[in-house]
């Protein structure tokens, strides 16, 4: 035996036994598919904390001109919104986002929390990606917890996604999950190396050889897709760097979950919505993001394509903002805010919210825009309708010790 | 194992070892480490042609007002005339630096040129200046050990890069605040960074106005919690160190008036920490249990002081470092004897690496950290003796996803043991080391470099996979890529 057979040899033994071959995604569809469809679902975490009452805006609250001052969005004027539901409108940076919504492809759940109550990013992150009922410094996520359900059922052997070069808790845990980072220069990796390097890892470090072989499979879906080669992404000329690079990054993660045999679940998160001071609602720094977010959408979207119908994309954040502004035209660390749904699997058009008011003495702690609705409840029932998970595993692995958080009805079309 | 001490001494609380280093220490590895802490100012980074930081900041900020001074110049010329011409004799404000390429003659006279001299650009350079003088410190250094710590200190007060004018002051903030206090105080770090123009900024806290001081009465503006929040959870205490939402409201009402002197405001030097009296919460104010205020500046850094001997600040920083020299899986019995050096000695910084490298536990743990891509990519560096122009390295280094001075949060890079293993993590590194690979002298044998730079380390598995090369190249490239070079 040559040392090349030997080198090659060890690398399939490897990622037969790690189940690392992109081959047996193809499965998943079959598992997974609630009636005919083949569901898709990309988680979009946005860190920093979004104000949710500056994307989506209650235009209609008696209170909310007052305490938004010159954050504040209106049904009419200048400062106008786009009309959702004669109560809330939406941003104007996000004109995408509202065809899906005119569409009856996207919606928002409003006046929602974790069960996270103090006003820590990293604890808020902490909690919002475990999926645990407080902070605890969890090591796995439950979009991990529910695709490991997934497999403990039989019914499939899926594979998470996560864009970027560190994996968000959400996706973190037992369940396998490839990552995507872009790639350093068009140096293409030479076989020979790779087999030798694999070859070594195999011999002295399981952890790092299961790491190259999943990276080396998830460089061949980068590299083609059902259609062929991967076309060169459609960058907004302009905007800030970080900007491009999510529209990048949510359009490569089309490119994955369209393909036939791609993964069919996947995170990604997005950084800078900590909007502190001059956050500028209809032009400025929050405008910007929220427009960047926009885009990503509309790339991810469109480079769904005919999976589209089959897609949900769930988009949320640590915690909202405060309800008044703060000093310097920012806002501060809140409790509740907005969070989105869309894609073709939705059953959208409508802004679900148990609206608490804006009045004074109706705000969280005095100071905050207070939860009346349960993120776990939301991402529940999106888990159940969508991809078929079992409300008992809902209950107990996924979201533990949350057998009393319901799953919304409903919101999948 | 003594020679395996070695591996340990330049890996573990190194940058990897230059061609030679693990002989030429092999006798005493642990006294080497020790006598890299004798002088407290190795850290620093003297070079005169970096400038200070609140130089950038006042050059950018002129080069801004000359910006829009010009742009409103050209506004009511075009109302005025039709033409978006101005009078040049108008628009003529000194080009704030000394630019070869821009004469000062040659200032801008249209709207073109006056695009030529933007802050942005300004900041642009300092800040690779500042870059190329920490690469070339870290490649060069015979004292990683100190190099490491400033690497290590500066992640634990971090500030990025990304937010704004942040960019012109990040290396700065750097060599000024952090690197002459690695072997110092804590409290005296703590001080430096907490009231630095870049932390102020990145944090929020030159924007935030004590409602009841008198700026604030009449501006009806307020207080922003940001920094004060970082300082207890990510500085000091730690998440878990016992604090509340007071706690964080009143260390803000505090830190009010801690803001960035600005050429229009007098008594101020532009770019430097300005304590503005007027924007000052009046009053005492309760922070972990002891009250503090109306003594202006001084209230804060009282509380700044105290909350830098605080026992759970010595458990969060004891924790911090064991978790980064050896695991998040670090013995608790080194954790427990940081924490009783740094209260023992009041934050002694010195005092406390000594207890890290003269504890037995840090030479027998097994290398399980993956090195970040920063230190990866200066080890190849060095111990290839590559030629890579610094900006280069800064490149590749953002290809693995740490650029440098971009935390994506005050959080700071993360650093758990396998943080950096994602699965194309490890791929995009073999790519970098083909990419570096390329570049070595084409004489070299790759066998003498890998027990030069391994030593004790250097596998059975490693050592024949090397031999085995089909070129030097890719024998290079298999050192670099194997597990005792991506581990430590």
């Amino acid at each position: 035996m040559s040392c090349r057979e030997h080198a090659v040899l060890s690398r399939r033994q490897l990622i037969k036994g790690s189940a690392a071959s992109l081959a047996l995604w193809g499965f998943i569809p079959k598992g997974m598919a609630v009636g005919t469809r083949d569901p898709r679902l990309l988680t979009i975490v946005l860190r920093g904390g979004l104000d949710g009452l500056s994307m989506i805006a209650p235009a209609g609250d008696p209170d909310y001109a007052r305490i938004r001052q010159k954050l504040a969005l209106s049904k009419e004027g200048a400062t106008a919104g786009l009309p959702l539901d004669g109560f809330f409108v939406l941003n104007p940076s996000m004109t995408y986002l509202h065809s899906l919504y005119t569409k009856g492809e996207a919606l928002a759940v409003h006046a929602v929390a974790t069960p996270y109550r103090g006003r820590s990013h990293f604890d808020g992150q902490d909690v919002l990606e475990s999926g645990l009922g407080g902070v605890s410094r969890a090591e796995n996520g439950w979009l991990n917890r529910a695709l490991a359900g997934l497999s403990v059922a039989g019914k499939a052997d899926p594979k998470g996604l996560a864009m970027g070069a560190v994996v968000p808790l959400v996706m973190r845990g037992t369940a396998p999950v490839m990552s995507w980072i872009p790639k350093a220069y068009g140096i293409q990796l030479r076989d020979s190396t790779i087999a030798r390097l694999m070859d070594l890892y195999g011999q002295s470090d399981p952890k790092l050889a299961k790491a190259f072989a999943e990276g080396l499979e998830i460089d061949k879906v980068g590299m083609t897709t059902a259609t062929g080669a991967m076309s060169a992404p459609v960058l907004q000329p302009g905007g800030p760097r970080a900007f491009r690079d999510f529209i990048e990054t949510a359009e490569t993660a089309a490119k994955f979950m369209s393909a036939g045999d791609g993964p069919r679940v996947a995170a990604l998160s997005y950084n800078g919505w900590d909007t502190h001071a001059n956050e500028g609602t209809v032009q400025g720094q929050l405008a910007t993001r929220l427009a960047g977010l926009d885009a990503a959408i509309k790339a991810f979207a469109e480079g769904m394509g005919s999976a589209w119908k089959d897609t949900v994309v769930v988009i949320v954040t640590e915690f909202g903002r405060t309800a008044h502004t703060n000093g310097t035209e920012g806002t501060d660390h809140g409790t509740a805010t907005a969070a989105l749904l869309l894609g073709g699997a939705v059953k959208g058009g409508r802004v679900i919210a148990k609206w608490p008011g804006l009045a004074d003495k109706n705000l969280y702690e005095g100071r905050d825009l207070a939860p009346t609705l349960d993120l776990r409840t939301v991402v529940k029932g999106v888990l159940r309708d969508h991809l078929g998970i079992p409300a008992g595993a809902l209950g107990t692995t996924v979201f533990p010790e949350s057998r009393g958080v319901d799953p919304l009805e409903g919101l999948i079309a | 194992m003594p020679q395996h001490d070695a591996v340990t001494a330049l890996r573990r609380f190194g940058l990897g070892p230059k061609p030679g280093d693990m002989k030429k220490i092999a006798g005493d590895p642990r006294g080497y480490l020790l006598a890299s802490l004798s002088d407290k100012t190795a850290a620093k980074i003297d070079n005169p042609q970096l400038e200070p930081s609140h130089v950038v900041y006042a050059e950018a900020q002129e080069a801004q007002l000359a910006q829009r001074l010009a742009q409103a110049l050209v506004k009511e010329a075009t109302k005025a005339n039709g033409s978006p011409v101005p009078p040049a004799a108008a628009v003529t404000p000194q080009p704030p630096v000394a630019n070869p390429m821009q004469p000062t003659e040659m200032a801008p006279k249209t709207t073109a040129g006056i695009a030529d001299v933007r802050p942005a650009q300004i900041r642009r350079d300092a800040l690779n200046e500042e870059l190329a003088a920490r690469i070339e410190r870290a490649i060069a250094t015979d004292s990683a050990l100190v190099e490491r710590l400033a690497l290590f200190w500066s992640n634990h007060f971090c500030v990025s890069s990304a937010k704004g004018p942040v960019r012109g002051l990040a290396g700065g903030y750097e060599r000024e605040a952090v690197r002459p206090h690695v072997l110092g105080r804590f409290a005296d770090m703590l001080r430096a960074v907490e009231s630095h123009p870049a932390m102020l900024i990145f944090l929020d806290n030159q924007v935030s106005i004590g409602p009841n001081s008198k700026a604030g009465k009449n501006r009806g503006k307020g207080l922003n919690e940001n920094l004060a929040r970082e300082i207890l959870e990510l500085h000091t205490l730690g998440v878990n160190g016992g604090y509340a939402q007071d706690d964080v409201t009143n260390l803000a009402r505090l830190l009010t008036g801690w803001t960035v002197g600005q050429a229009n405001v007098e008594q101020s030097e532009p770019g430097k920490f300005f304590f503005a009296a007027p924007r000052h919460e009046p009053g005492q104010w309760a922070v972990a249990g002891k009250r503090y205020g109306d003594e202006g500046q001084r209230s804060a850094e009282k509380a700044l002081d105290d909350l830098a001997r605080h026992p759970s600040t010595a458990r969060h920083i004891a924790t911090k470092l064991a978790r980064h020299f050896v695991s998040q899986n670090a013995p608790p019995t080194l954790v427990a004897a940081l924490e009783k050096t740094f209260r023992d000695t009041d934050g002694d910084l010195a005092m406390v690496t000594r207890t890290l490298v003269s504890s037995t536990e840090v030479w027998s743990h097994p290398a399980t950290k993956i090195v970040p891509p920063y230190d990866f990519t200066i080890s190849v560096v060095r111990g290839l003796q590559l030629q890579q122009k610094p900006a280069e390295l800064v490149r590749l280094t953002s290809l693995l996803g740490q650029p440098v001075w971009q935390v994506p949060s005050p959080k700071g890079w993360p650093d758990d043991d396998d943080a950096w293993m994602g699965p194309s993590a490890i791929r995009e590194r073999l790519r970098i080391a083909e990419r570096l690979a390329r570049d070595v002298d084409k004489m070299v044998d790759p066998r003498g470099i890998a027990d030069d730079l391994l030593g004790a380390a250097l596998s059975d598995v490693t050592r024949q996979a090397i031999a085995r090369a089909e070129t030097r190249e890719q024998g290079l490239e298999l050192l670099v890529m194997a597990p005792e070079f991506l581990r430590r």
